[in-house]
């Protein structure tokens, strides 16, 4: 398995979304880097006809019944948005440079 | 500690339904503990008094009125801040949460209620469930009740400490990969994970969904098995919870263990451990043996591979769990030019260094490209645990291992993250495989530090770690801390 580069770090922040700061990238590179090199032994695990194990317990995803019922009030399903007008959610603009 | 704070459920219970106690006077107690207590202990992230003393009023109104009580009615119980309160602020230890009100309750909560509990607060955990010594919290430190200068373990940190040194009765902790169990052991007390699917995941803030479950931290096994009792059973908000019956699991406190086959796992002993645990887990196998249980040397041979395959599967589900916190909907936002822009700097300036991490270890195990090499394998490894252990049942009961490798740690000792994921070495196979798992008390270090033996049972099977628990427990009592 490949050991991490810093350009790797900086692309899976920017797929995780999260901003970090040159030292924290560093940072980031290092750990992740001795992480991921001391799990580099599952490799040599012969996992041939294995299927993956997704759950832990036998799960038949239910179908809900097609039928309407009390759910959270719009009001407060909204109580916890940072920024809105009314009753819709402010973002920023959606491409850069567009406004609000 | 000589009053309410050491009593047992069944005490609170027996009393206030006697007559002989309010529910109003043992919240009060309680609240004069955590007021005097808390400061220094830093187990709670909030409180609500107000919220409890309704409940405990309710209680002695329905105690007045000779209406039937719940299995819980009056009982002091804190609750780990990823388990969503309606109008209670809960944060999961994040700043990316500071100050949210949920507007409902998660089903353990309601359930809760039904059973009469008093809901006295939220306490501390690592941020999002991840760690394991409560130092990921954003908030505060909370501190070892046995030693203030170790820490209580994680990530249910708060929720050991607070039983441990009876600011509660009990608590609901959460654990992915052991963070019932390790605080548990570190603080001296019961934890018991139960069966992926047995306790309600409604309103629990999602790490890793395939592993994450809900269970009680008690002073004993006879409060953890009533707490169990409340919360467990099928719920059809939650696609995963299974509907299966759920047994009286009081009726296994005092069924023995004549009989019963208990294995240990011989991977499980040959690594380092503390030698004191070793003794301890020795001591452990003895009070078993006199008690008429029957002691079997078993394999689960995949157990060094459950470190890596949990710190990939984990991280990986909860790079995609934690994408939900974006600053759009709730919790913090940080100020932005764009969309995209949003986003990064909400989830750079909300998360902390460790949450980081595991998202970022997530996303490169999900990427295209590595995605076999990493999450595929990990979830066949997955499979290869859960043979050994489906193996192992064949022949015995339930296991026996230490739960930590070594007793509760300094603050800030840990050099590395990855010196801290080792030491969960013993908890997170139970997580992968789905089943039940237990911490219970069975000695001291000559510091006077809590060891914890954890007992892993085959899916659904809760009353026997119970049964078993309930004999170590009364073999090897450690006391309260001082």
């Amino acid at each position: 398995m490949p050991s991490l580069t810093r350009k790797e770090v900086e692309e899976i922040a920017l797929l995780a979304r999260l901003h970090m700061d040159e030292a924290a990238l560093a940072r980031m590179e290092s750990e992740l880097g001795a992480i991921l090199e001391h799990f580099s032994s599952i490799a040599a695990v012969d996992t041939t006809d294995i299927p993956p194990m997704t759950h832990a317990v036998p799960i038949e995803l239910p179908l809900r019944v097609d039928v309407a019922f009390p759910s959270l009030d719009a009001a407060d399903a909204l109580r916890a948005v940072p920024k809105r007008d009314g009753d819709l959610i402010v973002v920023p603009a959606i491409i850069a440079g567009s406004g609000e | 500690m000589s009053g309410v704070e050491l009593w047992s459920i069944a005490d609170i219970t027996r009393r206030i339904a006697a007559g002989e106690v309010t529910a109003a006077k043992i919240l009060t107690d309680t609240i004069a503990r955590i007021t005097e207590r808390d400061g220094e202990l830093g187990a709670y992230l909030a409180t609500d008094f107000e919220g409890a003393q309704t409940a405990a009023a309710l209680v002695d109104a329905m105690r007045s009125a000779n209406l039937p009580l719940g299995p819980l009615a009056g009982v002091p119980i804190a609750l780990k801040d990823m388990i969503v309160t309606k109008g209670v602020v809960t944060t999961a230890g994040s700043k990316i949460l500071d100050g949210w009100s949920p507007p409902y309750n998660a089903t353990v909560v309601e359930r809760l209620r039904a059973a009469g509990a008093v809901i006295v607060g939220k306490v501390n955990c690592d941020e999002f469930g991840m760690g394991s010594s409560t130092e990921n919290s954003a908030y505060k430190k909370t501190r070892n009740p046995w030693d203030a200068t170790r820490v209580p373990g994680g990530s249910s940190g708060g929720s050991s400490a607070a039983v441990a040194a009876g600011l509660c009765t009990a608590s609901l902790g959460t654990d992915t990969g052991g963070s019932i169990r390790q605080p548990a052991a570190f603080c001296g007390v019961v934890g018991l994970k139960p069966t992926y699917g047995r306790v309600s995941r409604w309103g629990i803030v999602a790490f890793a969904s395939s592993l994450d479950q809900v269970g009680p931290i008690a002073r004993s096994v006879a409060d953890a098995a009533l707490v169990l009792q409340a919360i467990s059973g099928h719920d059809p908000l939650d696609s995963t919870s299974l509907a299966q019956p759920v047994p009286q699991f009081s009726e296994s406190i005092a069924a023995g263990v004549t009989g019963l086959k208990v294995g240990l796992p011989k991977e499980y002993f040959a690594g380092e451990i503390d030698p004191e645990i070793r003794a301890a887990l020795d001591n452990t196998v003895a009070a078993l043996k006199e008690k008429g249980a029957e002691i079997i040397e078993v394999s689960l041979p995949h157990t060094e591979l459950a470190l890596p395959a949990y710190y990939i599967v984990a991280p990986a589900e909860a790079s995609s769990n934690l994408a939900r916190y974006d600053g759009i909907r709730y919790g913090t936002r940080a100020d932005a030019s764009d969309l995209l822009d949003l986003y990064c700097k909400t989830r750079g300036a909300g998360f902390g260094p460790e949450v980081k991490r595991r998202i970022m270890l997530g996303t490169y195990a999900l990427r295209s490209g590595y995605y076999d090499a990493y999450y595929k394998k990990a979830q066949q490894i997955r499979a290869l645990i859960k043979r050994d252990f489906d193996a192992a049942f064949e022949t015995v009961d339930v296991l026996l291992t230490p739960t930590t490798p070594a007793p509760a740690f300094a603050f800030e000792s840990k050099a590395t993250p990855l010196d801290m994921y080792l030491g969960d070495i013993f908890t997170l196979a139970c997580n992968l495989a789905g089943l039940p798992g237990m911490s219970v008390p069975c000695g001291l270090t000559k510091n006077r530090l809590p060891i914890g033996a954890q007992l892993l049972g085959k899916p659904l099977d809760e009353a026997t770690l119970i049964r078993t628990g309930a004999v170590i427990e009364s073999a090897l009592a450690i006391g309260a801390p001082p």
